[in-house]
């Protein structure tokens, strides 16, 4: 089996050699070059865009603003602005007109020279400024579920109970600020559009484009074979992506936009702002009587469209308790429309949450960790559903052996090493299990090798190498004689990379069809059965190395391609959901265990050690399911204690849009990482037993950084990022 | 971006004598080609100082003199400049990447221009940037700048590490401009505070540039040493720094330096913190008393005030940590 076994990914070879190509990196002939031209005020009208100077420049092909920019169909889309639509600004940074050049450097230079006029209006760049036009979110988690939710009687509980815990978490704006920023390249032949780009989605941004240009989803086709990673970012189909196609239209040649690191704080979402509030109630023993979470999150003006940050779906669900409530509203600003980003909804609930749990410990006198196992779950306790699978008891107790938390001292500021001032701290993380429709192709060749196709992306988690185990697996071939192609919307169709969910998709499509395969490579063979086979059926047939082997003898992929005279064998696959998954709670989960370390003085906090503990189901690659965990803890670390986008509330204008400025951890900011996998196969949600991996590890990373900065300080920072500022008390 | 023409004159006589209003000079090019990218900034012509034979570090009658062109990281490594004056090694190490400090050099360093955010975002109005058109900076997301040496016009801090060290150290630099010779200035004089010209930031003439810089020795710089408090562990600019140095005799201070980063319009020295600690017996006492005056005369704007007690306990923290 190479399921399950500690290979090298498959394109890393090509990563680090730079032949791994991305959307930027295609060379289409002839083609010219756009920059974006955005708005320097939140809100009001362009009163008029002075392109003369700019169009004078050597090189400039086009200047395409909102008053010679083509109509796009803009029915059933979920970004509506900033297209070159109308002369309404919603938001700083917005677009308002795109360059086009032969090279980038005259299109930049003359980007600069194009002078905007504006009717400014008041704009409300800031959250907490509006908080009294909060509303329920239109299209919430969309509709898979509702804003609110209520089980049992919460306020009556909370009333009689014995000790309460009720505060508030702020979590800030944050950007995913991916190595590789968005880029696509687009070329128009007639009515056909070819588009490659940086996304984690290339069927969503088929369906997208094809939509708004008003041509058939078959004359779009989206080229992704890399992404320099996503977190959310590359999800949806942005408009630097639309603008591209309808720059190539316009000069009627292919063109490329690379977003710049600047703009990537403005044109592809972002990490909404929230405001949780939360209470909790125990009886003394530490039995959760009630909970309440009500959530409210920063999005964008109605006009650009609506994203809800769902940060209590993890209340709802994660202990056991009677008296469950949650409310989730939206606050509409002059701010861009937020999106996804890693671990969306539970990384900022679950600050809140885990920062609770562990403040009510403290009130409890409870070890923190004590606490949970009280509470543990056995049931969904807002569906009543079981749990699809659930290996979290094992997570605390081998995450906390590998941790030594038992060695942790219960008072603030009692462990030291020296006057650097210890604190130990953990927090639970759980992600939904997602699953979506998925279809896989694979081609056994005349060469002996096995394509295996699908038209999803690997996003940096391993999809190529996946996909090339399974099917080696099935079919009987070592590794290096699988192919996989994927990242091409002419490929058979896979969902978005994004929810942790494309292993969990797609690898059952691609054994389904690899074992579809696997037959005909037995039919084939038993057309034309070598004598020593006599009678031997199906059942007598097996696939290994290449070969099909029955009693005495065998016959090579080769010879069974090669003798039909085609091009290749092939077989599909096309998966959906196991209908037996929609009575469970399907969720992956974990124990995060954090030691950081306090300057007493300066009050600068350094992570020291990590120990986290997943049950994310089955594992199929664990060096690259590994990887997923450490650049989730890591991911984490950077929520915890410096990532934060800065804006201006005059302007609503971002002042770090840069990333010396917007800080994320480096190296030495990460301690040594030890993960440990606790595999509960999900058998409900997939045959194959997987749950997703992607999101998991960053969640519950805040909450313990939060918890252990409160054990060696005795300060409770409910405000993230925690900066050394906020412990100067 | 603009285009520029880039020029590559041999030697200092070549590079003032073909200088032009409108040039800039580029060395290592880690700050400059950030600000003409974002343009901030629009050279028509560059002149490249690789040709300069400036790139020298060698002593002269027990000073230090750093060619303008010597890299950060070639200073950093360089054994006297550890021995005599570790303070500018250490601060040199802590700052940036050692990719920017292989390119970035002795006079670029000293030149950074301010990371203000409003300053390197053209859609804001700055001061420094397009004078008259205010500060937003003022009333807006200030964390990381001022308290020392801000005006009405501009709280942006000098963002290096090494002119802090250099002005604890008493550096004086050499300064050549076309047709003029060549001058020599205390540092504590080359930088202009912004008051309400804070576009003018140093007292360099048109087309004139640092070729040198001389460091004094001593005992205090050869005790000497930089703390650095940032908001991560690598690759960040200073919330507070302090280059300190201590001379001690028989247990009493003799000379002591102090100077601040990331709190100033410029590189910001003690002089009544110093005060208080020369004489004074080398001890946590006299460390305490003298720290605690040095966040006097700060001015906050609101989120920087935190700044105030981190110097203070940043300055005491480099002080015990020198005299240990």
């Amino acid at each position: 089996m190479i399921v399950g076994q500690s290979i090298e990914r498959l394109d890393g070879r090509l990563k680090v050699t730079g032949r791994a190509r991305y959307a930027a990196e295609f060379k289409p002939p002839n083609m010219a070059h756009a920059v974006l031209v955005q708005s320097t005020v939140a809100a009001g009208t362009v009163a008029g865009i002075d392109t003369t100077a700019a169009k004078a420049m050597p090189g400039v092909l086009q200047i395409m603003t909102s008053a010679n920019a083509e109509k796009l169909n803009l029915k059933g889309a979920s970004v509506l602005q900033p297209l070159l639509q109308g002369n309404e600004i919603f938001h700083n940074g917005q677009h308002v007109a795109i360059v086009i050049a032969t090279t980038l450097q005259q299109a930049q230079a003359a980007a600069a020279r194009v002078r905007v006029r504006y009717n400014p209006a008041e704009a409300v760049t800031m959250m907490e400024a509006a908080l009294n036009q909060a509303s329920v979110p239109r299209n919430f988690s969309n509709g898979r579920a509702e804003p609110d939710s209520r089980t049992g009687d919460p306020d009556a509980a909370m009333t009689s109970a014995a000790v309460r815990v009720e505060a508030t978490y702020t979590t800030p704006i944050e950007h995913h600020n991916p190595m590789e920023p968005h880029a696509t390249i687009a070329s128009w032949d007639g009515d056909r559009l070819t588009v490659w780009t940086a996304t984690q989605g290339i069927s969503g941004a088929q369906l997208t484009l094809a939509s708004l240009f008003g041509v058939p989803k078959e004359n779009v086709t989206v080229i992704c074979p890399f992404v320099g990673g996503g977190f959310g970012c590359k999800g949806t189909n942005w408009p630097p992506a639309t603008l591209t196609a309808m720059a190539a239209r316009e000069v009627n040649r292919p063109v490329k936009l690379e977003v710049t690191r600047q703009q990537m704080f403005t044109s592809n979402g972002y990490r909404a702002r929230t405001i949780q509030k939360l209470k909790l109630a125990a009886n003394k023993d530490g039995k959760l009587l009630a909970i309440q979470h009500d959530g409210l999150a920063q999005t964008s003006m109605p006009e650009v469209g609506e994203f809800a940050e769902a940060v209590g779906l993890a209340s709802r669900m994660l202990y056991a308790c009677p008296n469950i409530g949650t409310s989730h509203r939206v606050v509409a600003i002059n701010q861009g429309l937020p999106t996804y980003m890693r671990a969306p909804g539970e990384a900022s609930g679950m600050f809140a949450l885990e920062s609770a749990m562990d403040e009510l410990a403290v009130r409890l006198a409870i070890d923190p960790l004590k606490l949970r196992l009280a509470n543990y779950a056995n049931a969904d306790a807002t569906s009543g559903k079981p749990f699809s699978s659930k290996g979290l008891r094992e997570c605390y107790e081998k995450g906390a052996a590998a941790f030594g938390w038992q060695r942790r001292t219960q008072a603030p500021g009692s462990m030291r090493d020296g006057r650097v001032l210890i604190g130990v701290g953990m927090a639970t993380a759980t992600y939904p299990t997602n699953r979506s429709p998925a279809s896989a192709q694979i081609r056994m060749m005349p060469d002996g090798t096995a394509v295996v196709r699908s038209g999803t992306q690997d996003i940096g988690t391993g999809t190529y190498t996946t996909m090339a185990q399974i099917a080696a697996d099935v079919l009987g071939l070592p590794l290096e004689r699988v192919r996989v192609e994927l990242g091409d919307s002419r490929l058979p169709p896979a969902p978005g990379s994004g929810g942790s969910m494309t292993t969990a998709s797609v690898l059952p499509a691609v054994q389904s069809a690899a074992i579809q395969l696997r037959d005909k490579l037995f039919v084939l063979a038993l057309a034309r059965p070598p004598a020593a086979w006599g009678t031997a059926a199906k059942s007598d047939l097996r696939l290994e190395n290449g070969v099909v082997q029955g009693p005495g003898a065998q016959v090579s992929f080769i010879d069974l391609v090669t003798r039909e005279a085609v091009s290749f064998v092939e077989a599909a696959a096309d998966v959906n959901p196991d209908a037996a998954s929609k009575d469970h709670s399907s969720h992956a989960f974990g124990a995060q265990f954090a030691e950081v370390r306090v300057d007493p003085d300066l009050r600068t906090v350094k992570v020291s050690r990590w120990v986290g503990a997943f049950d994310c189901g089955r594992v199929i690659s664990p060096k690259t399911a590994r990887s997923q965990l450490i650049g989730g803890i890591v991911f984490g670390i950077g929520m915890a204690l410096m990532e934060e986008t800065r804006v201006d509330a005059e302007t609503g204008r971002t002042v770090n849009a840069n990333i010396a400025d917007y800080l994320v951890p480096v190296n030495a900011d990460v301690p040594e990482i030890e993960t440990i996998f606790v595999e509960a196969p999900d058998l409900v949600t997939t045959g194959l037993g997987v749950k997703g991996i992607g999101e998991l590890p960053m969640v519950g990373v805040a909450a313990a950084i939060a918890n252990a900065v409160w054990h060696a300080t005795g300060v409770r920072i409910r405000d993230l990022p925690i900066r050394l500022d906020k412990l100067l008390v | 971006m603009q285009s520029f023409e880039l020029i590559r004159p041999r030697g200092i006589d070549g590079i003032l004598s073909d200088w032009h209003p409108g040039d800039a000079f580029i060395a290592g090019g880690t700050d400059l080609l950030q600000l003409m990218k974002n343009d901030v900034v629009a050279p028509e012509r560059l002149t490249d100082l690789d040709n300069s034979d400036l790139h020298a570090i060698s002593l002269v009658d027990g000073s230090l003199h750093l060619g303008a062109l010597a890299t950060m990281a070639e200073v950093a490594a360089h054994v006297d400049v550890k021995r005599e004056w570790p303070v500018i090694s250490q601060a040199l190490l802590l700052s940036a990447s050692p990719q920017v400090r292989n390119m970035g050099t002795v006079g670029g360093n000293l030149l950074q221009r301010t990371r203000c955010g409003y300053f390197r975002d053209v859609g804001f109005d700055c001061n420094k940037r397009r004078p008259g058109s205010g500060c937003p900076a003022l009333r807006g997301d200030n964390r990381e700048l001022a308290i020392f040496g801000g005006s009405s016009h501009c709280i942006a801090t000098h963002p290096s590490d090494l002119p802090v060290a250099l002005m604890a150290l008493d550096a004086q630099l050499d300064l050549a401009a076309p047709g003029s010779g060549t001058r020599r200035l205390p540092l504590a004089q080359f930088y202009r505070l912004p008051g309400d010209t804070p576009h003018i930031e140093t007292a360099l003439r048109p087309g004139e540039m640092i070729t040198n810089v001389v460091v004094p020795p001593g005992p205090h710089a050869r005790n000497s040493l930089y703390v650095k408090v940032r908001d991560r562990t690598s690759f960040a600019f200073a919330l507070v720094s302090a280059a300190v140095g201590l001379a001690v005799s028989d247990g009493v201070i003799r000379d002591a330096r102090i100077a601040l980063g990331g709190v100033g319009a410029m590189p910001w020295r003690l002089p009544h913190v110093e005060a208080a600690l020369r004489g004074q017996r080398a001890d946590t006492s006299v460390f305490e008393t003298a720290a605690a005056r040095a966040g006097d005369g700060a001015i906050s704007a609101g989120l920087n005030k935190f700044k105030i007690e981190l110097t203070r306990r940043t300055v005491l923290r480099a002080l015990r940590t020198v005299a240990a």
